[in-house]
């Protein structure tokens, strides 16, 4: 991490969650959990709240396409510590039925329905390009999304857009895959909370 | 509004408008990635337009024009809200424009 602060300034309490996570689950703890412990009230509280929304609140999607959608933002912006970590959320949560890494790589190979493909195209371009238009959100709505599939999916681009810069830029270490595994089974059982 | 609507326009006053250790100006302007000057301009431009750009060097620096670290945490965090916040917001007037025509 780029600020020590991030690393080791955290309060007593949180520092000694953090030693019951290394105890219980065997792993670092993950330098996103370090970001949104620290001073919680200015970013990691209100963020949380939003994104627990956007991944686990009422939507048509299921878990699985919404972390999909996750992998599928971090793989545009080339952020691989979110690829990971949501990479193995989407896989946990499709149990199998999907090939997340496939899917990453080209969403145009079979495997998902076209409202899903049409979204990932469109929040793939919002992403890259920091804008789309009224076309790309009518090509959208004819693969057969809704209008609230869209927006929901503008939520899920929002936040990791902000949590895959922020990974970036205070330079988030990878781990093991074994961390990353931990760390979905987690987020599949409890959310972003 | 749906409640994530809510929670969004919360997190937006969080880190625009309550307590902070860099002033609500900094913060705004580190949002809207526009009137900054020297290092922190360089590295809010960065975690904006290409966060995979920002290096240890752009945080040395900024330290070096006197921001402390609690500082460049808020302005670095209001930087990628920014620009997550104009994209969502550009993409939902695209959405509107789509379903008026």
């Amino acid at each position: 991490m780029r600020l020590q602060i991030l690393d080791s300034g955290h309060s007593f309490g949180t520092k000694a969650l953090f030693a019951l996570i290394r105890t219980a689950s065997r792993q670092p703890v993950l330098d996103v959990i370090k970001l949104v412990k620290y001073r919680s009230d200015f970013y990691g509280k209100p963020m949380s709240k939003v994104t627990q929304e956007a991944m686990r609140g009422p939507s048509s999607w299921s878990v699985g396409d919404r972390e999909l959608m996750a992998a599928f933002v971090a793989k545009t912006n080339q952020c691989e510590f979110c690829i990971k970590a949501h990479s193995a959320v989407a896989d946990l949560a499709y149990s199998g039925e999907k090939n997340v890494a496939e899917l990453l790589c080209d969403p145009s190979i079979a495997g998902i329905g076209e409202p899903l493909r049409a979204t990932l195209h469109m929040i793939g371009k919002l992403t890259r390009e920091h804008a789309v238009d009224a076309d790309d959100m009518r090509t959208v709505l004819a693969a057969g999304a809704s209008i609230q599939q869209i927006e929901d999916a503008l939520s899920i681009c929002f936040s990791f857009n902000v949590i895959g810069r922020l990974a970036d830029s205070f330079d988030f270490s990878v781990p093991s895959p074994d961390a990353f595994l931990a760390g979905a089974k987690y987020l599949l059982a409890r959310g972003y909370r | 509004m749906s409640d994530i609507e809510q929670s969004r326009k919360a997190l937006l006053r969080r880190v625009l408008d309550g307590d902070g250790r860099a002033s609500s100006l900094e913060r705004r302007s580190a949002f809207d990635n526009s009137g900054l000057v020297g290092p922190l301009c360089e590295l809010v431009d960065k975690v904006a337009s290409n966060a995979r750009s920002v290096g240890e060097e752009d945080f040395r620096r900024a330290r070096q024009s006197g921001l402390s670290e609690d500082q460049i945490f808020e302005l670095v965090v209001c930087a990628a809200i920014g620009q997550a916040t104009r994209q969502y917001d550009a993409a939902r007037a695209a959405l509107e424009a789509a379903r008026r025509n």
